[in-house]
């Protein structure tokens, strides 16, 4: 069912995960992360699909208490990102995410697409500014706020806000991007908007996608995955989980019988 | 249709309930006069401040005010230059605040992103303890321990001086730029944190470049309280700085504040409407007008910053 030839960017394993007041919120999720292509997660509320997602870029570090347990494999490392030795700021710095609710810095529009660079101390203020204006290009919002990059981020829409967040997440030069349902706080056109530029990284990008809308995930992604409860019910190509899904379950979600 | 409309008469079910209403207006009434009272008595204050000085400036002119370079007004031969309180009071503030402004910042800084919880829960409540300790307490100990500490250092320090007071006073107000700036610090929404680690920032990156700017207004907001209460602040001046005014802005000498001047008199018997306790007044009204111009600039620079996420 699953393609061969894609080389994989990274992989689950086993995966379990802990919340602090010891709840089970992933039950041996095992799942590949093909390269370049878009993998959507799919399933209803606290299926543990965001607490899955979160687990690439090591956020649940940030909240004492949290506990992973099994592999998630980065290649081409071949590397446990979840092992004790891995420094989730290593990690973070290669694979960065965009979130639910737009979250811009209280900084201007250039200096939030540029944080990323700052914190990695890039001093050269000619490459700072290339890779912003590159960014800014590859989250379709240049021609928007091109003169008026010293603007307060504030200022711009919601849509344009959450353009402002992908431009930050891409002008590190990332290997993969995790998006926490990234058109869920956003009206219909800022959600094309978001979504053809998703179809524009494709192929240039490995994308993991948490998505409410099971349409979205028909729409945009490659390989789409059902969760529910904790556990990886169902993992394929998307054409294939939205034709002719395997399990009952899956079915009755995508056909909205249930959810 | 639309053009025979005609009047209805208004069903009993429906009308306007008068006893509601009253009730209402009369509960509207009582809350409003509570508000008014804190309202009133700031007024009442500033109306006996006016007209007291104005007694006082009926025989002292605006510009021997400003331009004498001496305060004597119990002595034979009176002077009334407000300028030696003003700079006593300046002093004692600066040295106060160059202690109290960067350490109560660094102090929410770490209890508001570095501390772990049970860190917090412990130290904040003994950090918000030093604000119920009495100033006097602290006016002695800096008259009796800081000062004899610092005469280490600096042998020819007098046994009043400002450095001291101002030393201990600063140390006093850490908690309350600490409290107010760490509240601001945790009210910045925990997304904008993740925003920053998630772009690979370490915990101080985070706290420095994205938490500190979300957070200026309340920190704004946490200096300017500071500075009333330096400017305000009476026991640890008056204890340990000393009493004489003099014009000096070195804070290894003696001065007296505009406060520890309005203790100082108030503390002896002074016929009423004699300009001695006139000056009483037109000293708390420069005070007033000090305090009243930095909560004016704080007021400014929190709209300016007010947060927007």
């Amino acid at each position: 069912m699953v393609n061969t030839s894609t080389p994989l960017k990274a992989e689950a394993k086993n995966l379990n995960f802990y919340y602090s007041n010891g709840h089970l919120a992933l039950k041996s999720v095992s799942m590949p992360i093909y390269e370049n292509k878009i993998t959507a997660l799919i399933g209803p509320s606290g299926c543990g699909k965001s607490t899955f997602l979160r687990c690439f870029n090591r956020m649940h570090d940030l909240y004492p208490g949290n506990k992973y347990d099994g592999q998630i494999v980065m290649h081409p490392d071949n590397t446990n990102i979840l092992a004790d030795g891995v420094d989730p700021i290593e990690v973070r710095m290669r694979i960065s995410m965009v979130f639910q609710k737009p979250n811009p810095f209280p900084k201007t529009i250039f200096e939030n697409v540029a944080y990323g660079l700052r914190v990695r101390d890039e001093k050269n203020n000619r490459v700072v500014a290339d890779k912003v204006e590159e960014a800014l290009k590859g989250a379709s919002l240049w021609n928007e706020v091109k003169d008026r990059l010293n603007d307060l981020a504030f200022n711009l829409s919601g849509g344009q806000q959450q353009r402002l967040c992908i431009a930050r997440a891409l002008a590190t030069d990332p290997e993969i991007m995790l998006f926490d349902e990234p058109t869920s706080a956003l009206d219909p056109i800022a959600t094309a908007n978001i979504e053809e530029l998703m179809n524009e990284l494709r192929g240039k990008l490995t994308i993991l996608v948490v998505t409410h809308n099971m349409q979205q995930a028909a729409r945009i992604s490659d390989y789409t995955a059902y969760m529910y409860l904790g556990e990886m019910m169902e993992y394929g190509d998307t054409d294939t989980i939205f034709t002719r899904p395997v399990r009952k379950e899956t079915e009755d979600y995508i056909t909205g019988k249930f959810g | 249709m639309l053009n025979n409309i005609t009047e209805l008469a208004i069903s009993p079910r429906l009308a306007k309930n008068i006893r509601r209403n009253v009730k209402e207006r009369v509960i509207e009434l009582i809350l409003m006069l509570a508000a008014l009272s804190a309202v009133f008595t700031t007024f009442a204050i500033v109306a006996i401040l006016l007209y007291e000085s104005f007694g006082f400036f009926e025989t002292v002119s605006l510009i021997d005010f400003f331009t004498d370079t001496q305060w004597t007004p119990l002595f034979e031969d009176a002077h009334y230059g407000i300028m030696p309180l003003i700079a006593g009071t300046l002093t004692t503030s600066l040295v106060a605040l160059a202690v109290a402004m960067p350490v109560g910042t660094i102090a929410a800084i770490y209890l508001s992103e570095f501390a772990s919880h049970k860190t917090r829960e412990i130290t904040k409540p003994i950090l918000e303890l030093l604000v119920g300790v009495p100033t006097i307490a602290f006016g002695y100990f800096a008259l009796l321990f800081v000062t004899p500490l610092l005469q280490i250092i600096y042998p020819d320090l007098p046994g009043f001086n400002m450095l001291s007071a101002g030393l201990v006073m600063g140390v006093m107000i850490v908690p309350y730029i600490a409290s107010v700036a760490e509240d601001a610090m945790r009210a910045v929404p925990m997304s904008m944190r993740e925003g920053s680690y998630a772009m690979g920032a370490t915990r101080f990156q985070t706290a420095l470049r994205v938490v500190t700017p979300a957070a200026t207004s309340g920190i704004v907001a946490a200096y300017i309280l500071a500075i009333s209460r330096a400017v305000g602040e009476t026991m640890v001046v008056a204890v340990a700085a000393g009493q004489q005014p003099n014009l000096t802005f070195d804070p290894t000498e003696g001065a007296a504040t505009i406060t520890a001047y309005i203790v100082q008199v108030a503390m002896g018997d002074l016929p009423h409407a004699s300009i001695g306790y006139q000056s009483i007044f037109a000293a708390g009204l420069v005070l007033f007008v000090m305090t009243l111009a930095f909560n004016i600039i704080g007021y400014v620079v929190r709209k300016k910053f007010r947060e927007q996420y």
